[in-house]
């Protein structure tokens, strides 16, 4: 299981990455973590004419908060373990902090980015969830410049995104949380650090719901009924969170009846019919404040 | 900085080197001028091959050769059987390259010899490969519709089929007042050691070679690859470096040990080809694909009168060296340590298009707990009876000792199991394991999940008939070198044996210096299988230590001018029988060793032990599960394996092994499986996709180490202990999970058990599809 | 110069400078395999899962066949043999011995490596994360118990040597 041939550019700036990705049309793929593709490159299921490695470009691992608006800018080679130690994170958006545990393992976070895990958008996946329920918004370079897309119109499919070909995520972008936000991450996976079965990320509180599920279909998959139900009783999530979450459930029951779930060997579309509607609940169950912010 | 611990039982020999990162596999063998292979494999089912071009990957820059079946010259070796070769069986064999046909993904077609392996796989892609594809026979009910027959000259897909009994079982199940029948499954998985296959081949002369990577079974493989070479078998020697883990199936032969050596001895030059982890999961032996239905009959009192029963096993494409015993095991062990009087079995081997099966830890022992012991569940149940008085009723014990099982194998005489109280040790699992306290929450939901408990009950053979060969030899230093046929595969074979040849010898193990790994060490050997490493492979040390002792003896008369009946062996040296004066002669081994010099000799014996009976280990295994029914997960809260294995020469190791291997029978129960879809595809070619425990998944396990049983057949009283963890654990899981959903009606018949499994299963029980179909 | 052609590396292995040419599709645990003769690093499975050939990259666990020795160019990395004191064994390696935490011993050198990170940064972690900190490590032999026991032994062990 040895990778193919390919062409490495190692490039310093940004610019440099996007000519490099240029001069191969649409053979060459950016290389952040490597800790999807290579895995992929080694089964030779991809062979990527050059790669572009993205870790020696200077500024791509920033973490910022905006003086302004209060987003929280996050660079797209951010490692996944930054995001579970940076107070930075863990105070303006905790449901980041809290979705890094669940992605795999201690060594692939410290090579794994925050830009690839979304690039690569593979739909069991946690933090492409996370970015559609926080709102974020990716930040794209390319030839023609840099553009901005909503997480919710960022992924396409199975492993397809917003980002074409010669492009490259460079930033994520969290808007601010509004005062009295709840958020929170539930999967069932088949054992610690696996792909989701089915997964709920969600936040409430302060502003319209957002509940997104993972390991479900193709892409991280909005589930509006759901939304619906927690905006209702949001409110109430103090005193009567049990009967919230049963709400939500019921609720996502209704979502899931009419996606087209994936069935794989981990599990049958039939079972994450019947499971998504407990682990959203669940995830309601285990929402907290996100604590009050400047 | 080094710091000592503050306490410890002393640490393994093997230990330092392979801490350290200094221990040599395969893989870290580097030989001058070594090119690197890689097989191609068939990625279909079955099918004609088409056209098979190489020209292109021939041609590529660092490509010194690609091989294909013409290589062989006309006649390709068919891979033998080691175990078991029932009559039908050789017209399944194997050759190492696909001859015009291939039957099941990753059947090697080609191998490719290239200066590194990167460009080898890079030629690999090279290669034209056109199969036509056949209908793929996917599993044992297929096989025997025989619509689609793999073996062509066969005729049909039925390898071997045979009838075994003892007793009268007709009339006894007549008899019975109660009989249930039911279908069990076993699924498909494999062992999975963390290092995977690997070999290095050299010729050092047009009639001599080596072969690195060996294991497991070193001398029978010598044998068969020399013959197939047309070599003297001392001319080819097989070496073991340090293996990472067997678990039954490394060290078997398989196609590339006959690819490696062709490859090297064609090309003059060393040939390595380390197994990748996808080619491992479609090419290494998988196990357990076994459809077994069986009857139990029970009179009045509940007692146990008779068992019979259909085994298919599963076999795979292909009969590997042992596949065999998977399926005669399985039935033989299908009445277990029950006072089962009567049994009749119909066993058939059938070829599928999938990877020929072969043993795995326990093979056909899993599978038979597995059957009889959820049956004796279900019959409880049935009955209103408590299963554990169930089985109490119908254990054996010490008085039934020992207890003829008659000839449920063919071409094997009758069998007996060798003492122990079967019933003594499930009560000793119970107490440890606090049944009573456990069983007030059996069936119970707290906090949503639904609590179980369950045991199983087993005895298993080891050993067996199989001959041994040590040596032991006196240095001028007096140290003790003992040069032994059993293998190494990761179980710390070194430290036990030097233990045992220490006790025998009356010395300190730290003064044997093990050696084994070779093939040109001894003119013959054993292996390591059947957990028979101590059971034969020690007893051959302590007869060898016998007779060194008395040649020591012999050799000391001879210099003191003493009668050998004046002196004795104590501790390591040879003294006068009663020292009155308290002045006698002693002699330490180094000294005996100049006096064997002195006469031209060496202080040397060299053993041959032919073990003359088989050993039966018994114990029991119990769970506590809680099951979370919305979801299908389920959390072992407790898990307890007892057995005896007559003596624990190491105990910490055995311990190790125990615990080692319930773990990987939970694996197998809740992860492991491998899945071929309707065509024959395996989809199940990655470690993403192969699930095996982590650190994470199945903390609450512990097992109990009897030696209240020691078997008579051999010195040190030992029995197998390397199998007890694994053995049980399907049976246990199956219960424990299935008397949690007995309130919502749900009876596991399948070992595989996953949050999918349980979701059908307890919507068919919603569903009122009776759970109890099965039933007669 | 083709951008496939291979490039020298430079960068510092177990405390000690080496350079060494490599084609840029080679893995880090391949080149420290064959170029620097690092025969400790192991290779389980060579798509990321089983954890064999975790080493340290800048003092943080990784997989060696993750990353391609091209990227480790200026990098200090760690392997099992930088973690082996000259005069004998460190005393996590001491407490796997003692606890019987190997047995076969391929995957050894991978959980030396992950449980030794994980008590640098957790000098005193309970169960549950020595578990979760090694659950990107495959064992097929031990069945994790006395690799655990051997973590929280080695934390036990140096609290009370470091106490007054």
């Amino acid at each position: 299981m040895k990778p193919p041939v390919f062409d490495y550019c190692a490039p310093e700036s940004l610019e440099e990455a996007i000519a490099c990705l240029a001069e191969y049309d649409e053979d060459a793929r950016p290389l952040a973590g490597g800790q999807s593709m290579v895995p992929m490159m080694a089964l030779r299921l991809v062979s990527p004419a050059a790669l572009v490695d993205l870790n020696g470009v200077h500024g791509l691992d920033s973490e910022a908060l905006d003086p302004d608006s209060g987003a929280l800018r996050l660079g797209a080679m951010l490692r996944t373990a930054r995001l579970e130690r940076s107070p930075l994170v863990a105070r303006h958006q905790p449901l980041l902090a809290a979705a890094a545990p669940w992605i795999a393992h201690v060594a692939i976070r410290n090579r794994g980015t925050i830009g690839g895990s979304l690039s690569h958008a593979d739909p069991a996946a946690e933090l492409p969830a996370v970015a559609v329920a926080l709102d974020a918004r990716m930040r794209i370079a390319g030839p023609a410049g840099l553009r901005e897309v909503p997480a919710a119109e960022f992924f396409f499919g199975l492993f397809e995104t917003a980002v074409a070909p010669g492009e490259i995520l460079t930033e994520i972008v969290f808007p601010k949380m509004p005062q009295g936000r709840h958020v929170a991450l539930y999967e069932l996976a088949r054992r610690h650090g696996d792909f989701a079965m089915a997964g709920v990320a969600l936040a409430f509180g302060g502003g319209p719901a957002r509940v997104v599920g993972f390991g479900l279909t193709d892409r991280p998959v909005r589930l509006s009924e759901a939304e619906a139900a927690l905006d209702a009783g949001a409110a109430d999530f103090g005193s009567a969170g049990k009967e919230l979450a049963a709400s939500v459930a019921q609720a996502a029951a209704a979502d899931v009846s009419a996606l087209d779930l994936n069935d794989d060997l981990q599990a049958s579309a039939a079972w994450r019919r019947d499971a998504a509607p407990v682990v959203a609940a669940r995830a309601v169950a285990a929402a907290r404040p996100t604590g009050g912010q400047p | 900085m080094t710091r000592p611990l503050v306490h410890g039982p002393p640490a393994r020999r093997e230990d330092a080197a392979l801490l350290s990162g200094r221990g040599c596999f395969v893989d870290d063998l580097q030989l001058p001028g070594m090119l690197h292979a890689a097989v191609l494999r068939s990625p279909h089912a079955h099918g004609d091959i088409v056209e098979l071009d190489v020209s292109q990957a021939a041609a590529l820059p660092g490509v010194v050769a690609v091989l294909t079946a013409a290589d062989f010259g006309g006649s390709m070796p068919r891979i033998p059987i080691r175990l078991q070769p029932f009559d039908g069986l050789e017209r399944m064999l194997q050759t190492p390259l696909a001859e015009g046909k291939v039957r099941y993904v990753g059947e090697p077609v080609a191998m490719v010899v290239a200066q590194d392996r990167y460009v080898a796989e890079d030629a690999l892609e090279c290669i034209m490969l056109d199969i036509a594809p056949q209908p793929a026979v996917i599993d044992a009910d297929a096989a025997l519709a025989d619509d689609t027959i793999l073996h062509a000259a066969a005729g049909s897909n039925v390898a071997c089929r045979y009838t075994v009994a003892r007793g009268t079982p007709a009339d006894a199940m007549a008899r019975a007042v109660y009989r249930r029948t039911a279908r069990f499954r076993s699924h498909r998985h494999t062992a999975l050691p963390l290092e995977t296959r690997g070999l290095v081949a050299e010729w050092t002369a047009a009639d001599r070679a080596r072969l690195w990577g060996a294991a497991k079974v070193t001398y029978f493989n010598r044998d068969a690859l020399a013959a197939a070479f047309g070599l003297a078998p001392e001319a080819l020697e097989l070496i073991e470096l340090d293996v990472g883990g067997s678990f039954g199936v490394r060290g078997e032969l398989y196609p590339e040990d006959y690819l490696v050596l062709l490859a090297a001895r064609r090309l003059g030059r060393p040939v390595k080809w380390i197994e990748d982890r996808r080619e491992h999961l479609a090419a290494t032996n998988h196990s357990r694909d076994v459809v077994c239905e069986v009857t139990l009959g029970l009179d009045a009192e509940g007692r146990f009168l008779a068992m019979t029963g259909t085994v298919h096993a599963d076999l795979g494409a292909y009969i590997r060296t042992n596949a065999a015993v998977v399926a005669s095991r399985a039935a033989q062990f299908l009445p277990g340590p029950y006072r089962i009087e009567h049994a009749e079995f119909d066993v058939a081997m059938l070829m599928t298009s999938k990877t020929p099966v072969g043993t795995l830890r326990g093979p056909g022992r899993v599978e038979a707990n597995f059957f009889r012991e959820r049956l004796i569940d279900m019959i409880a149940t049935d009955i209103g009876m408590d299963p554990i008085d169930l089985r109490r009723r119908n254990l054996l014990t010490a008085a039934d000792m020992p207890y003829a099982i008659g000839r449920l194998v063919p071409n094997e005489g009758p069998g007996e199991y060798d003492g122990g109280d079967y019933l003594a040790g499930l009560d000793g699992l119970l107490e440890a394991f606090g049944w009573e306290e456990r069983r007030a929450l059996q069936g119970r939901e707290i906090e949503g999940r639904r609590h179980g408990i369950g045991v199983g009950c087993f005895v298993e053979s080891s050993g067996g008939r199989s001959p041994e060969t040590a040596r032991l030899s006196v240095r001028a230093d007096g140290r003790v070198a003992l040069d032994i046929g059993v293998c190494a595969v990761g179980q710390g074979v070194q430290s036990t044996m030097a233990v045992i040849a220490g006790e025998a010898l009356g010395i300190d193990p730290a003064r044997v210096d093990v050696r084994h790994g070779t093939t040109s060490l001894l003119p013959s050997g054993g292996g390591t299988f059947h957990a028979r490493s101590v059971v034969i492979g020690g007893a051959c040390v302590v007869a060898a230590a016998g007779r060194l002792k008395a040649e020591a003896v012999r050799l000391a008369a001879l210099r003191l001018n003493r009668s050998e009946a004046d002196l004795v062996w104590q501790d390591g040296s040879v003294c006068q029988a009663a020292e009155e004066d308290g002045t006698g002669a002693v002699l330490d081994l180094a000294q005996l060793s100049a006096i064997a010099t002195e006469l031209g000799q060496e202080l040397q014996v060299l053993e041959v032990h032919h073990p003359k009976a088989t050993t039966y280990s018994y114990g029991a295994h119990a769970a506590h599960v809680a099951v979370d029914p919305a979801t299908g997960f389920v959390e072992v809260l407790g898990y307890l394996a007892l057995e005896d294995v007559g003596r624990a020469v190491m105990p910490q190791l055995v311990h190790g092994q125990a615990i080692g291997a319930a773990v990987q029978g939970l694996g197998e129960v809740f992860l492991e499986q491998i899945v071929h879809d309707a065509e024959g595809q395996l989809l199940t070619g990655s470690l993403a996709d192969y699930l095996v425990p982590v650190a994470t998944d199945f903390p609450a396990v512990d097992a109990i180490t009897w030696e209240r049983a020691a078997s008579p057949s051999n010195p040190l009283g030992a029995k197998g202990a390397g199998e007890g963890g694994i053995i049980a654990t399907a049976a246990a899981i199956g219960n424990a999970v299935s008397a949690a959903l007995a309130p919502l009606g749900v009876s596991l018949t399948e070992t595989l058990i996953t949050p999918d499994v349980l979701r059908r299963a307890i919507r068919a029980a919603e569903a009122g599809e009776d759970p109890r179909k099965d039933e007669t | 110069m083709s951008r496939a052609a291979p490039r020298t590396v430079t960068l510092t292995v177990n405390g000690r400078r080496c350079s060494a040419d490599t084609e840029p599709r080679r893995t880090l645990g391949d080149f420290l395999r064959q170029e620097l003769g690092l025969t400790g690093t192991h290779l389980g499975c060579e798509h990321g899962v089983c954890g064999a050939c975790t080493v340290l990259l800048d003092g943080a666990p990784v997989r060696a066949c993750l990353l391609f020795a091209v990227q480790a160019e200026g990098a200090e990395v760690v392997t099992i043999e930088g973690l082996t004191p000259p005069d004998g064994l460190s005393d996590l390696q001491q407490a796997f011995s003692a606890a019987h935490a190997l047995q076969c011993g391929f995957c050894t050198p991978g959980f030396i490596v992950a449980a030794d990170a994980l008590l640098r940064e957790t000098p005193d972690p309970d169960e549950e994360t020595v578990r979760n900190a090694l659950s990107g490590n495959i064992c097929r032999c031990t069945g994790y118990l006395p690799i655990v026991e051997a973590v929280l032994a080695t934390a036990r062990n140096r609290r009370t040597e470091g106490a007054p």
